[in-house]
């Protein structure tokens, strides 16, 4: 089977009554890579939360269908069991609910009652995983996100995103805050998903990350819109000039999405 | 509907009780003495939780409980109350010793264990030494002289110097008679360099029918001792509850509290905490559920005497229905107790637009050089936490039971008895869902 579709279609979100995204359209398929990129306040946390089903983010209009059903009409949850994730740009902390503990009934949750994931296999995977991450043993039994280092938290996504194995995943700023050895070791895990069952749409800021992640496709987003996207070496323009050329080509002024086009 | 608020019970009752009890005549006098004095002494002084209209004088007084030769014979939901193989237990069954067990080894090593009526008669210097004397005081309220004057029940814990015990040592209180009242008191004594860690259970079936709970506890962390003292309560609809745990603990030595506050019914539940040595540090724990219509007053504090004591207040409530519950924490630094630390944080947790809590965080410090600090809070579970929980699959329900318990998480895992943990975690479980 191939993998799944996100197709995003003219999508509008409001935020406390002022409008966000103004019209996105993006299609991700199972076995691609895209890339979002864009300058500060221009959507792009806006539109992986909105996909998510964020409780903020208002949909005013618009379509987000994965392999054709309605993502918009699901509960968040929903959304994950349908094969959605997303890491988060500032996961949160839960006091009092261990990291393990959280992974294994979010694996549990996409399982059938009485067939969960024996003890014992659960341990393994997580073990295994924590080790392809570099992540410290401990990080199991503490607390969720609490006390994490900005790094940790960034490395603890990428975990429960190996873990979950999802068919299409939005990254956000997964690269903020690594370290250069930090970044090596989670771009590995991400390639490592790499299939045609899994398709995944990257936030960034930084060309740095898609050195060792290629980008099948990249997306510039400003006032709240995709206004170009095209291949890998469009990724390599922006971080040699900047933004301000395609500024220029499309007349924007203020890229921000307080502007109006 | 009138509420009485004299107690049926009269002089020659509360004589012919403590003979029946083969009561030493010191205790009786102080029992007849607390009866008087119960009369004009005003309730406990809560500020913002109308005691009124609470039941404070139905109840069976006297009720007799079966002996049992094994815990087989107890009903399964007393059993599963009970540490795996613990070695020191009795079980109180309405207002008489059914069960009691203490390791020979402790025994051998001085240590007492036992009920109260045998211990003030056998032990009656260390009784009367500390029996509502250096603690909590018989004329505090109205409360507790009646609890004086109608002490149907009581333990009497002493470790003797340098006697470190290992296992903890548990009681479980089963108020089997639906009508049965339980006046019950706790007297520990650790005396100096000695170690305990001590659990409590009090059990109740009584939804419907109405009785009340009397209970006071008063803890001796003489110099150097270490207590760890742990808490389920668990009376049902129909009880109203004072509880009153006073701890007092002397040159170095700790007391670590840990108090699982779960009754169903209204409920004044007092710990109070003098730290009178230099050196001396407790902890304060404690969580509480309130659900369905019932009013609960919950006071943590801890009194600074001793220099470089510390003190840490730690409670955390989950509210729901139409509960209403008050949280004060205080912490109080006299004079010349230098350096000492007074910390203390209170969250409530509210789970519906019914209910209402109150953190009151109180400082009161008469002494320049010392660290003090306080956070409360009253909040709902933060959306953007379920939305984190969710987003990996996990449904709104499940998500909550997950924030809830991390919520009570911190004061549970200290309840020393792994079973006795577990348990707790059951009654929050059944009480929040
Ligand atoms: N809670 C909010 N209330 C009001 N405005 C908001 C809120 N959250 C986001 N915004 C606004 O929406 C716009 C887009 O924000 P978004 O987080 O999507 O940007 P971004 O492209 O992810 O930026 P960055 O690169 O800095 O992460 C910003 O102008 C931001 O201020
Ligand atoms: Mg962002």
């Amino acid at each position: 089977m191939a993998g799944s579709t996100l197709e995003i279609k003219d999508l509008h979100v409001e935020i406390e009554g002022e409008e966000i995204l103004k019209g996105v359209n993006l299609t991700i398929n199972g076995g691609e890579f895209h890339a979002v990129m864009g300058p500060n306040g221009t959507g792009k946390s806006t539109l992986a939360s909105a996909i998510m089903g964020h409780p903020k983010y208002e949909i005013t209009k618009g379509e987000v269908k994965l392999d054709g059903e309605d993502v918009l009409e699901m509960e968040v949850d929903e959304r994950a069991q349908a094969g959605l994730f997303l890491a988060m740009q500032y996961p949160s902390e839960i006091s009092g609910v261990t990291n393990s503990d959280f992974l294994r009934s979010s694996i549990n949750a996409r399982r059938e009652e009485g067939d969960e994931i024996p003890l014992m296999k659960f341990i393994k995977e997580m073990d295994a995983t924590m080790d392809d991450l570099e992540i410290d043993k401990n990080m199991a039994q503490r607390y969720l996100n609490e006390g994490f280092s900005g790094g940790e938290k960034k490395r603890n996504e990428i975990l429960q995103l190996m873990m979950l194995k999802p068919a299409i995943a939005v990254l956000d700023e997964i690269d903020s805050g690594l370290d250069i050895d930090a970044l090596k070791v989670v771009a590995n895990g991400i390639n490592k998903m790499r299939s045609d069952e899994f398709g995944c749409l990257i936030i960034t800021h930084y060309q740095r990350l898609l050195d060792y992640i290629t980008p099948d496709h990249v997306h510039v987003m400003m006032q709240g819109r995709v206004v170009k996207s095209g291949g890998p070496e469009l990724a390599q323009r922006l971080e040699a000039e900047g933004y301000d050329w395609i500024k220029d080509e499309l007349g924007i002024d203020d890229e921000t999405v307080g502007q109006k086009a | 509907m009138a509420v009485e608020t004299q107690l049926p019970y009269d002089k020659q009752y509360v004589t012919e009780y403590s003979e029946k009890r083969n009561e030493p005549s010191w205790f009786k006098d102080i029992r007849l003495q607390a009866l008087e004095q119960s009369e004009d002494l005003p309730m406990p002084k809560l500020e913002k939780t109308r005691v009124r209209n609470w039941n404070f004088t139905n109840f069976k007084h006297d009720v007799a409980g079966e002996q049992i030769q094994s815990i087989d014979e107890l009903p399964e939901k007393i059993r599963v109350l009970l540490g795996e193989d613990v070695e020191n237990l009795i079980i109180v069954r309405n207002n008489d010793v059914a069960y009691a067990k203490l390791s020979e080894d402790l025994s051998n090593q001085g240590v007492i264990f036992e009920d109260l009526f045998t211990a003030m008669n056998e032990h009656s210097d260390l009784v009367k030494k500390y029996f509502m004397q250096q603690g909590v005081s018989v004329d505090e309220n109205k409360l507790t002289a009646r609890h004086a004057a109608l002490l149907n029940s009581g333990i009497f814990l002493y470790l003797p110097k340098n006697v470190v015990v290992q296992e903890p040592i548990q009681v479980v209180f089963w108020q089997e008679d639906p009508e049965a009242a339980l006046y019950n008191h706790v007297l520990l004594v650790a005396d100096q360099h000695s170690e305990v860690t001590y659990v409590e259970n009090y059990v109740s079936d009584n939804d419907e029918e109405e009785t009340v709970a009397n209970i006071v506890s008063e803890i001796f962390a003489l110099d150097g001792a270490k207590v760890s003292y742990g808490a389920v309560d668990n009376f049902a609809k129909g009880t109203t509850t004072y509880v009153n745990r006073r701890g007092t603990v002397e040159r170095d030595a700790t007391l670590e509290w840990a108090l699982g506050q779960m009754n169903d019914g209204n409920t004044i539940s007092e710990n109070i905490t003098n730290l009178m040595g230099d050196n001396s540090l407790s902890h304060a724990k404690a969580v509480s559920v309130g659900r369905g219509n019932q009013k609960q007053d919950f006071t943590a504090n801890i009194r600074h005497y001793g220099k470089a004591s510390e003190g840490y207040i730690l409670q955390h409530g989950v509210m729901k229905d139409s509960a209403a519950s008050i949280f004060n924490g205080i912490g109080k630094v006299e004079h010349g107790a230098t350096k000492a630390n007074a910390e203390q944080e209170s969250r409530v947790l509210m789970l519906s637009d019914g209910a209402r809590g109150d953190a009151n965080p109180i400082l009161l410090i008469d002494e320049d050089d010392v660290t003090a600090g306080h956070a409360a809070s009253v909040g709902r579970v933060d959306p953007i936490q379920l939305f984190y929980l969710m987003s990996r699959g996990i449904s709104q329900k499940e998500a909550e039971r997950l924030v809830i318990h991390g919520f009570l998480d911190p004061v549970v895992r200290e309840i020393p008895i792994e079973t006795v943990q577990k348990q707790l975690r059951e009654v929050i479980e059944g009480k929040v869902y």
